[in-house]
């Protein structure tokens, strides 16, 4: 009888996941992914659309594309998980049962938690918002632009420090730049939480006329002033304001008990096991783990998690843990970009920018589709 | 010496910058001025985020301390 192994989310790391369980195991598993749209999204691409750069055709494929043809693809939403009868409650009515459970659900965004986000803020923290980002640039008349975080911890970290610098380059081209001032109010007092990536790029902000405010927690929006405030009690004006909103974790884990307060799911750094419960493990955006939140992070947690659960089902020593392992681009405008790597036991390293790796993220952007989600790149 | 007397403790052991100066703000912002809020932390660069912090706030960091790998920092409201 083989053991059910389902996926809940068909984002990287669940893609990753289901495919590299039913390679490995065969018919001692039966996997079913579960999806509420089945629609895979390349989320690093909304940036490229907010910008005008990418037009939204390479962001999204058909999940079943992307599957072994061996994994089950369930269109549907979870309500509840029930972890001590191991069975989930379906949107669409009735249960499904499992004997090994990963959640991959992800990070939701939570914009009603600033008040006057929604009214007077704009993000590329979805397609939607991206789109919408984007038609408001393209008419633009010059102005102040500000672009901050509200809510710690969101994903892709470098993405605020990446928009500054590729906005001002599109201001160029626009003609608009003498007319404009932009303003990356960081929650720290440098551009970035990490000081070696900081330190690199803060001079090539200030060499792009960016001005960097620091310590700036947004704590509220007012839209009929056009102001941005801060926990730390100060004010910025904006006649453009973009904002990282609040994330946490998926309704179905908040609702089902299964995370922290604001719905990470608590899991062991090595071996990203619930830390209640054995036949749950937890992928990427939707873990507690205290490092980036990034597409990487989801790819090199999956195999481990893959390798966790086949080693439980045959009754052996699973091959991999996870070493913390994360790969962030970060691109720096002008055909330049550089890159983050660092895991548990090295601290963050990047080189200069450079065209080489501004090729690179391009390649990878165009080449995710045909390598990532089958699990054919470590 | 002196026994400071804390109004409110905030445990972020174990949370990575810059988490613990977010949650810092957030506690400050609730009290009133002269009370003393305890921070707890593991993130070796929650001192120098601490420091500069203070310095740019204006809230005084009245205690650093560190005993087996936690930070213990001591802020005064301003």
């Amino acid at each position: 009888m083989p053991s059910q192994v389902i996926v809940l989310g068909g984002g990287v790391g669940g893609t990753i996941a289901a495919n590299l369980v039913s390679k490995e195991l065969g018919p001692e598993a039966k996997v079913t992914l579960i999806d509420p749209v089945g629609m895979h999204l390349y989320q690093p691409g909304f940036l490229y659309v907010a910008l005008g750069q990418a037009n939204g055709r390479w962001l999204a494929q058909d999940e079943r594309r992307l599957l072994r043809d061996e994994v089950d693809l369930m269109i549907d939403r979870a309500v509840r998980i029930d972890p001590e009868n191991r069975s989930i409650a379906l949107a669409r009515g009735g249960t499904i049962g499992y004997d090994y459970l990963v959640l991959a659900t992800g990070a939701r965004l939570a914009r009603e938690e600033i008040p006057g986000l929604v009214e007077g803020a704009h993000d590329f923290y979805s397609l939607e918002g991206a789109i919408r980002l984007r038609e408001v640039l393209r008419t633009f008349p010059g102005g102040k632009i500000v672009m901050g975080v509200a809510g710690i911890p969101y994903k892709c970290p470098p993405a605020p420090v990446e928009f500054v610098f590729m906005l001002e380059e599109f201001l160029r081209k626009r003609g608009i730049r003498e007319k404009s001032a932009i303003t990356l109010a960081s929650p720290l007092n440098r551009a970035f939480t990490i000081e070696a990536t900081s330190k690199l790029v803060q001079p090539i902000l200030e060499a792009r006329g960016i001005e960097l405010g620091t310590f700036f927690n947004v704590e509220a929006v007012m839209p009929d002033k056009k102001v941005v405030t801060s926990i730390e009690g100060e004010e910025l004006p904006y006649d453009l304001l973009v904002l990282v909103p609040p994330h946490r974790g998926a309704q179905v884990i908040e609702d089902s008990g299964l995370g922290d307060e604001r719905g990470w799911v608590p899991v062991s750094r090595a071996t990203l096991q619930h830390e209640k419960f054995n036949t749950i493990f937890a992928i990427g955006d939707a873990t507690n783990l205290p490092i980036s939140k990034s597409g990487s992070t989801a790819h090199f947690e999956a195999p481990v998690v893959a390798s966790q659960i086949a080693a439980r089902i045959r009754g052996t020593t699973a091959k991999e843990n996870y070493g913390g392992r994360v790969m962030c681009f970060l691109e720096t405008g002008h055909h330049q970009a550089t890159t983050i790597r660092f895991d548990y036991q090295h601290p963050p390293v990047s080189p200069q920018p450079s065209l080489q790796w501004h090729v690179a993220k391009w390649a990878f952007n165009r080449l995710y589709w045909q390598t990532v989600p089958q699990g054919r790149v470590a | 010496m002196e026994t400071l007397s804390i109004t409110r403790r905030l445990d972020v052991k174990g949370f990575n910058c810059p988490i613990p100066i977010v949650k810092t703000a957030i506690q400050m912002k609730q009290m009133a001025s002269g009370e003393m809020l305890e921070v707890l932390a593991t993130d070796p660069g929650s001192v120098p985020d601490f420091n500069a912090w203070s310095k740019t706030t204006g809230n005084a960091l009245v205690e650093q301390t560190q005993e087996g790998g936690i930070y213990r920092f001591v802020l005064k409201k301003r």
